[in-house]
């Protein structure tokens, strides 16, 4: 980030950790914790142990990181280094991101920044002014890819309530501060677990791996009364329910996949498509992980400079508006943003390559997303 | 300690209980070599090794105490046969003979509808020795998901992923084959470790002859294997990648050094066979082998991934060559054709 841009950026993440100090959602067991810090144009600090609120504060306040990060991890001395901290077991932890979703509505609201030449344009391999393949892809999250990611939520949490048998009360949702949403269990049964078996418990809730046996259909002589009913519980229910569509249809789906000589195959390669659609889709490598230092709650994305916000009613829960927290202190900016977009309810862009003046929360957003800056205006 | 009957001694008798049965009823080692009385025992002992090493499952014949006695004593005493002959073959041989032996009483003493006794004996002996809560519910024994993912992650078949499970509120539904079945290798290790750290006793006169037929049994089973200079084709696929400076995905070089790792090379021989890579850079190799290999960060050892999950990353590309191997690492070592 450039020096102009990057004052104006800590500046105004300096005050958001003064006046939203109360977003910030300390972790229980914080002082079992591992937290870390990015600084902007910096590397990562971490091992970093934080006893108290006061302590937080005032790392903040001192350091204006760029991003903050506590681990799921529980650890007797979470400051020594990794093979001397003792894991004591860690929180499940879930990342949904809309990028993963790849819908439609993506490549309009994509656009890529040349590395070399700084060219912004629509989505492409290359950069149309210079021919350079070092580009950055820079997205600008639009409604419908936040719709789908709430989507991908409600199933989460349906299968770690109803299959994993997780309480409600344990599960927080919270909007990640940019393109999606990060799910944390706390206090569970599988706090315990190692990178392997949240692997099994990952393939599970992405429904991978599932065989036509676990539905009932039989390799050899397979039989009516075996296929799984559409209300019984967990994937059994859930994927019949996806194969046979309706009750009704049920017997007459059996009998055709019965009689059948490649009925097992065309089984598992509906079995095999319908992890696109009923599978969950989160980033396996975030739940695998044991050791992860994961964003705080509470704490600023430097990716958007809005907050990564507990999200109590995820049904009407606007990122937009609800995770903006920056003032709107009227800010000149030279802007490049091909795409439109709303920060609250206000619509913003396109801009091409032209000074605007917008507030300030706007202008963060777009210097944070690489699409905008203050350096070149002043010059 | 569970409190248990002679009968369930004589079932599961590399319970620590067996040991105190001996105690109690006032036998001493010294005697097996001596009385002529226990001739039988020691009879039966070299029998039950005999019996684990052609593959098959030892079965009891219990009629009167007395043939409980010498079902335990016999155990105990195959042990210390073991244990003075030295072949850890015939020892893995044995213990995990001797687990099969014990999972079908587990099996059947679990689905014992008309004895409560034996199935709550059977629970709990999986649950102090494996860490296991079972519950019976109707005809299905239910255990919490944790603990069964615990287990299940050794196993390799598809049927064992949870996705592939009855899984009801937290709770895995098994039936009681499944669920002995879920312990068979934590079963075997469980005797074998029991046997290892049982200390060796000095020899006794008696026991000299079925302890050298032992050892001579033994040997029989020692499998000479060659050392194939070969690397499997998925190793060599990544090698190829990287020397033709093409982008090898992460998993892929997790792969090949973990593979590399496991077969006994050290990190100053792997790095090199990165360089060609195109965001190659020396500190960060060095970084990542050596975590790898457990030197740095968390102390972990990473193994080198099943043939499964390689294929699942598409990072297998399969020969006959590779039948009947499940880990890359296992096509190094071939039975020779005439072992």
């Amino acid at each position: 980030m450039l020096e102009q841009d990057l004052q104006l950026v800590e500046v105004a993440f300096k005050k958001y950790y003064f006046d939203h100090f109360d977003l910030l959602l300390i972790p229980e067991r914080s002082s079992e914790r591992e937290f870390g810090y990015q600084k902007f144009n910096g590397g990562m600090n971490r091992h970093i142990s934080i006893k108290s609120n006061e302590e937080l504060r005032l790392m903040l306040i001192t350091n204006i990181p760029s991003d903050v990060y506590c681990s799921n991890a529980y650890y007797s001395f979470p400051n020594l280094p990794m093979s001397e901290k003792d894991w004591k077991g860690a929180d499940l932890i879930f990342d949904i991101d809309a990028k993963d979703l790849n819908l439609d509505c993506r490549q309009e609201h994509t656009c890529i920044k040349c590395i070399s030449c700084d060219e912004v344009s629509a989505l492409q391999s290359t950069c149309p002014s210079c021919k350079s393949t070092k580009i950055e892809i820079k997205s600008l999250t639009c409604k419908n890819c936040i719709n789908g990611a709430k989507e991908e939520v409600v199933k989460l949490k349906k299968i770690l309530e109803d299959d994993l048998d997780i309480k409600k009360e344990k599960i927080q949702v919270y909007f990640s501060g940019n393109e999606g949403f990060h799910v944390h269990v706390t206090d569970s049964p599988y706090q315990l677990l190692g990178s392997r078996e949240r692997n099994e418990l990952v393939d599970y809730i992405m429904f991978r791996g599932a065989m036509p046996e676990t539905f009932g259909m039989k390799k050899y002589k397979p039989e009516r009364s075996s296929f799984a009913d559409i209300n019984e519980k967990g994937w059994r229910g859930r994927a019949s329910k996806h194969i046979f569509g309706s009750k009704s249809n049920r017997s007459k789906t059996i009998s055709e996949i019965i009689k059948n000589s490649d009925g097992y195959s065309i089984v598992q390669h509906r079995l095999d498509s319908l992890k696109d659609i009923i599978g969950v889709k989160i980033d396996p490598n975030v739940t695998i992980d044991i050791h992860r230092i994961f964003r705080l709650p509470g704490s600023l994305n430097s990716k958007s400079g809005m907050s990564k916000v507990l999200c109590e009613n995820i049904d009407k829960f606007n990122p937009f508006q609800d995770s903006c927290f920056i003032d709107d202190e009227k800010t000149n900016v030279l802007a490049n943003c091909p795409t439109q977009f709303t920060l609250k309810n206000i619509k913003f862009g396109p801009y091409k390559n032209e000074k605007v003046t917008i507030p300030k929360y706007a202008a963060i957003y777009l210097i944070c997303k690489g699409l905008a800056n203050t350096t070149l205006i002043q010059n | 300690m569970l409190n248990l009957g002679t009968d369930e001694i004589a079932k599961y008798p590399f319970l620590t209980e067996a040991g105190q049965y001996l105690k109690d009823k006032g036998f001493s080692l010294d005697q097996f070599g001596t009385d002529p009385d226990l001739k039988p025992i020691l009879d039966k002992a070299y029998n039950r090794i005999e019996i684990a090493t052609t593959g098959k499952i030892y079965r009891s014949e219990v009629t009167s105490l007395e043939d409980l006695d010498l079902e335990v004593f016999s155990f105990l005493l195959a042990v210390i046969l073991l244990k003075l002959s030295g072949m850890n073959t015939l020892i893995r041989r044995f213990s995990l003979a001797e687990a099969r032996r014990a999972e079908k009483y587990l099996e059947k003493d679990l689905a014992d509808l008309s004895n409560k006794t034996k199935e709550e004996l059977a629970t709990r002996i999986i649950k102090e020795l494996f860490s296991i809560n079972v519950e019976k519910r109707e005809n299905f024994f239910v255990i919490p998901i944790s603990d069964y993912l615990k287990h299940a992650v050794n196993f390799h078949e598809r049927e064992w992923k949870l996705i592939n499970r009855h899984v009801e509120h937290g709770k895995v539904i098994l039936s009681s084959h499944e669920t002995v079945r879920l312990i068979r290798k934590e079963l075997d290790n469980y005797i074998a470790s029991k046997i290892r750290s049982t200390g060796t006793p000095s020899m006794l006169e008696a026991l000299k002859k079925p302890v050298e037929r032992l050892v001579s049994l033994g040997k029989k089973f020692s499998v000479p294997t060659v050392v194939s200079t070969e690397y499997p084709p998925c190793i060599k696929h990544a090698i190829e990648v990287l020397d033709k400076g093409e982008n090898l995905p992460h998993s892929g070089r997790f792969l090949l050094a973990t593979y590399l790792l496991g077969n006994g090379q050290n990190i100053e021989q792997i790095a090199p066979l990165f360089k060609n890579a195109p965001d190659y850079n020396e500190k960060i190799t060095m970084y990542q082998l050596n975590h790898l290999k457990g030197s740095s960060g968390s102390g972990t050892e990473y193994k080198c991934p099943s043939c499964e999950r390689v294929k699942s990353k598409d990072l297998c590309f399969a020969t006959s060559d590779c039948d009947g191997i499940i880990n890359p690492l296992q096509f190094k070592k071939k039975k020779t054709l005439n072992a």
